[in-house]
Parts: structure tokens; C-alpha cells; sequence
């Protein structure tokens, strides 16, 4: 801050990721809104407040903890080494710059727009368990995959300095695996321990439709949730860094890993990903309009990886590959293994997600996946790894474990009775007791009335 | 006499770092924080188990049940 320019960047950054949280907090009122309308209306408010008050319990404990293990290991377990970097430090919920503080205007910004992420990670997550879950279970899971085990692989896979990037040359620009395939595996391993709605499957084991509710919500939730995706993109980049090595400047927009890239071509990318994976759900799905929207979703997850340096038309490509992919494991997991995924969450963010992050080890071998020498180059070995450590290592591995250990204490599932009765159950009630004795009093008023006459 | 560092703004400004009250009272505020997150966990939890036992114990029965289905 100390001449004209470093001011200017300064205070730029700290303006586009501040607008960035607001874009992404669409995300997450969209997701509230897909998922109510995904829901019967006797589970609506139960639904709504499971998924809001992963908000104030994801952000806290990201506050508290979740920041600082970003910083902390990108080494792995003791990988590449086993010291905590000392930026670290600087990063705990007790650090003076987590606050405001004069001598720094990024870590408040960054620090929420990281949060954002998080809280996408397991509303991912909550979408798929509705209908059935323990609230108070569930906000355990969240804080799990919001604050903790998205955050390990971000700190793996997303730091400039983290083990995946240096040893195995991975790239995932715009988190196909970091975000969207560590969810889908999460909620796949938490379902697998849940179990299916009452009804969902016949005797013989068929699954049974249970349709959305409200599909104009759905709609207007999956709009949004477009629409804060373009928060999620450009909170994926650094917008202004001096790229040039050696003598020289030339400032640029960057990926999260530093390396080169532009706000122009990202635009390119995210709307014709967006449009390929629309085209690919309307079609393979002939129309249906719950898929079309969630394809579209899953177009973007699917060319994420690579989409800092995909052409356009290759982003297209791969996100209508991707689609045809994530809809086809979604309905096969289902039938074979019982698999009760309200919203399609593990196929649109885990398939499509998995898919994204294999494919750019193809297109993008032999780029340097980072500006820092020694780096590996990208390479569809280390794609292949880094997706198996998204979507099983630190996605369907531990949310298996937090479900099982939750079930173990009766604090998974809802009592049969409680699901066929509905989870607003009580408010229903109570709502009808206040509505029956406001209809006392008016008809008492009217007799009054009638014996002063 | 003020409860932070800041006094005046008539100073450099480079030298001005946090912002907030009391400084040097972060770790206590985060005990604070981490203690009442676990006790909204603990008693949400244990409000959500008892709401359940209740609607089960008026509503669980067969007949309601069936006509709560039916009425879907």
C-alpha cells in the first residue's frame, strides 16, 4: 500500500472477491429453493431449515478451524514434508488479521470467499439426504465436508504449494474434484449408510419416481444457482498478478495455481460448458426439465477442470459427454445398489465431477500445472489419482464413517413414524391450534356482538 | 484512554494494524466461541430427539398414520 499501484491492486482484489461472495451467495439461495421444491410438502420447513443453518454452523467453525488447515497442509501427511507452513499461523481464528486490520485487506475476502465454497460442499450434500435425515445429525456431516474434508483437499490439490499439485501435476482450475466430486463421494458414502425414503423402491427392489413438488421452485433455484456460479468462477482466479518470470511485468488474471489465464476466456468457457450439458440433459433425458437444468450444472462440474484453458468448443464437448455420463451412473447406482439421491446430487456435482477431472489430464498433458518450477507437468496419471482422492479418499470414505458413527448413536435417520407423519409435523400442529383459537375469539366476538343488540 | 490501539487517525497509517477492541483477547474469544457452538449443537440435538418422542407418543399410532397417507 505504500505507492500508487500496489494500492490499486491491493484494493481491486479486495473488491472482486467482496463481490464475488455475493454473487455466491445465490448458490446457496438457490439450493434452498431446489430443495424445498424438491421435497413433499409436509417435509417443506424442515427441509428449508436443515439447509439454512448449515449457513451460521459452516461459517463458524470455518472461522475456527477450517481456514487454518487450508494453510496448514498442503505437504499432505508428510508427503512433501511434515512442517506446518508458517502462513499457517497467520490463518488461525485467533490471528489479528481475522479481523479488520490495516496491514491486511485479502484475508477477509479470500477467507469468505473459501467460505462460500464451503458452504456449496455441503449444501451439495444436503440436497441428496431430504426427507430422512436427523437436522442435528446433518449439521454434524456439514461442518465435516464444509469445514474440514473439502478443505484438506483444497489444501492438497489447491494451493500453489500443495502435494498434488508439485507431485502429480494436478489441475482442477475451477474444482470439478476440489468442490464437486469430494461432495458427490460424501453424500454418496452418507446415503449409503441413510438408506432410501419409505417407497422409493418396490419389494423387487424397482425404483419408484417421487417427482418434485413445486417445479417452478426448482426451476427458479437451479437459475440462481447458474447465476451464482459465475461468483464461483471468478472467485477461482486471482484477478490482477504480474505472471511474467524474470525481468519485466505483465499483469494478467490467474487460475487459483497462479498460472495464466483471462476473465475472457472463462466467460467463453462456462457458457458454452453450460449450454453443452444443457443440450446433453434435454436430449438424453427427452426433455425432462429437472435433468435439462441439472445437466447444465453438471456440463460446467464436467469441463471445470480445464476450463481456464479449454477452447470453447472443447469445454462443450466434454460437458455433454460429461452429462451423458453422470445421467447414465446416476440411474445405474440407483438401481443396483439402492441408491435413494433425492436431487441427483452424486451424479451432477460426483460423476460429472470425477469425469472433469480425468478428462483434463487428457487434454491439458503436458501443461505445467503450475508457475513455480519442479512442478509436474498434467498428466492423466495424476488426474486419475487426484480423482480417486477426491471423489473416495475424502469423499465417500469419511462421510461412510461420520454416517455409520452417527447411525451407531441414533442420530442419522428419523423414526419411521416421524417420516410418514412429515417432518413439519409439530409446526403443522401447532399452526392449526393458533389458527382454531383465533376462530374461537372472532366467532366470540360475533355472538358478543349479536347479545349487546 | 480507548479500548483499542487507535486513538486518533493523525498518525502514519502504515503503522496502524488491527482495528478491533481489546486486542490481544483473540484466543479467549474463540474458547468463547468454540464452548457455545458445541452447547447449540448439544441442546439443538437433544430439542430435535424430544420433539420426535412427543409427536410419536400423540400421532404414531396406526390410525393416524394411515390418515396422514391418505390425506397426502
Amino acid at each position: 500500500m505504500d505507492n500508487e499501484l500496489s494500492s490499486l491492486v491491493a484494493i481491486f482484489t479486495e473488491f472482486y472477491y467482496w463481490v464475488t461472495v455475493v454473487f455466491m451467495f445465490l448458490i446457496h439461495v438457490g439450493f434452498c429453493m431446489y430443495e424445498v421444491g424438491v421435497s413433499r410438502r409436509k417435509n417443506h420447513m424442515h427441509t428449508l431449515m436443515k439447509n439454512t443453518m448449515l449457513i451460521p454452523l459452516v461459517t463458524i467453525t470455518f472461522f475456527f478451524f477450517g481456514w487454518w488447515i487450508y494453510w496448514a497442509f498442503p505437504n499432505g501427511p508428510c508427503i512433501t514434508g511434515c512442517d506446518i507452513p508458517a502462513a499457517a499461523g497467520a490463518n488461525t481464528a485467533w490471528s489479528d488479521v481475522m479481523a479488520p486490520n490495516m496491514q491486511d485487506r485479502i484475508t477477509g475476502v479470500f477467507w469468505a470467499a473459501f467460505l462460500l465454497f464451503s458452504w456449496t460442499a455441503a449444501s451439495i450434500v444436503s440436497g441428496s439426504v431430504i426427507e430422512r435425515i436427523r437436522s442435528g445429525g446433518f449439521w454434524i456431516l456439514a461442518i465435516l465436508i464444509g469445514s474440514v474434508f473439502w478443505i484438506i483437499d483444497a489444501s492438497w490439490g489447491w494451493h500453489a504449494e500443495g502435494w498434488m499439485v508439485r507431485l502429480l501435476g494436478y489441475h482442477d482450475a475451477y474444482a470439478s474434484g476440489v468442490i464437486h466430486a469430494v461432495s458427490g463421494g460424501f453424500a454418496l458414502g452418507v446415503l449409503t449408510v441413510l438408506g432410501p425414503r419409505i417407497g422409493k423402491f418396490s419389494n423387487d427392489g424397482t425404483p419408484r419416481e417421487i417427482h418434485p413438488r413445486n417445479p417452478w421452485l426448482v426451476t427458479i433455484g437451479l437459475f440462481l444457482i447458474y447465476t451464482g456460479f459465475w461468483g464461483f468462477y471468478v472467485a477461482c482466479n486471482v484477478p490482477m498478478w504480474d505472471i511474467q518470470a524474470g525481468d519485466g511485468v505483465f499483469y494478467s488474471a490467474t487460475n487459483i495455481y497462479l498460472a495464466p489465464t483471462t476473465l475472457s476466456g472463462i466467460t467463453l468457457n462456462f457458457l458454452m460448458s453450460l449450454s453443452g450439458g444443457m443440450m446433453m440433459g434435454y436430449w438424453i433425458s427427452k426433455g425432462n426439465a429437472f435433468w435439462t437444468y441439472s445437466s447444465g450444472l453438471a456440463g460446467i462440474i464436467a469441463a471445470s477442470a480445464g476450463n481456464d484453458l479449454y477452447h470453447p468448443l472443447q469445454a462443450m464437448l466434454i460437458a455433454a459427454a460429461g452429462v451423458a455420463i453422470a445421467y447414465k451412473m446416476h440411474y445405474w447406482v440407483e438401481r443396483k445398489f439402492k441408491i435413494d439421491d433425492a436431487v441427483g446430487a452424486v451424479a451432477v456435482h460426483g460423476y460429472a465431477g470425477v469425469f472433469g477431472v480425468i478428462v483434463c489430464g487428457f487434454m491439458l498433458w503436458g501443461y505445467p500445472s503450475s508457475p513455480s518450477e519442479g512442478f509436474a507437468t498434467i498428466n492423466p496419471t495424476g488426474q486419475i489419482i487426484g480423482a480417486i482422492i477426491m471423489f473416495f479418499v475424502l469423499g465417500f470414505v469419511p462421510g461412510w464413517i461420520s454416517a455409520k458413527i452417527l447411525n451407531s448413536f441414533g442420530l442419522l435417520r428419523i423414526p419411521k413414524e416421524i417420516e410418514i407423519l412429515g417432518l413439519d409435523m409439530g409446526a403443522e400442529l401447532a399452526r392449526d391450534s393458533d389458527e382454531a383459537a383465533l376462530k374461537a375469539a372472532l366467532l366470540d366476538a360475533i355472538d358478543k356482538d349479536e347479545s349487546k343488540r | 484512554m480507548s479500548t483499542g490501539e487507535i486513538e486518533n487517525w493523525f498518525g502514519t497509517m502504515a503503522d496502524v494494524g488491527p482495528l478491533y477492541p481489546f486486542v490481544g483477547s483473540e484466543f479467549v474469544l474463540f474458547c468463547v466461541g468454540v464452548v457455545l457452538w458445541i452447547a447449540w449443537q448439544i441442546s439443538c440435538t437433544r430439542a430435535e430427539s424430544a420433539q420426535y418422542r412427543e409427536e410419536i407418543e400423540k400421532h404414531g399410532d396406526k390410525k393416524s398414520l394411515r390418515e396422514v397417507v391418505e390425506h397426502d
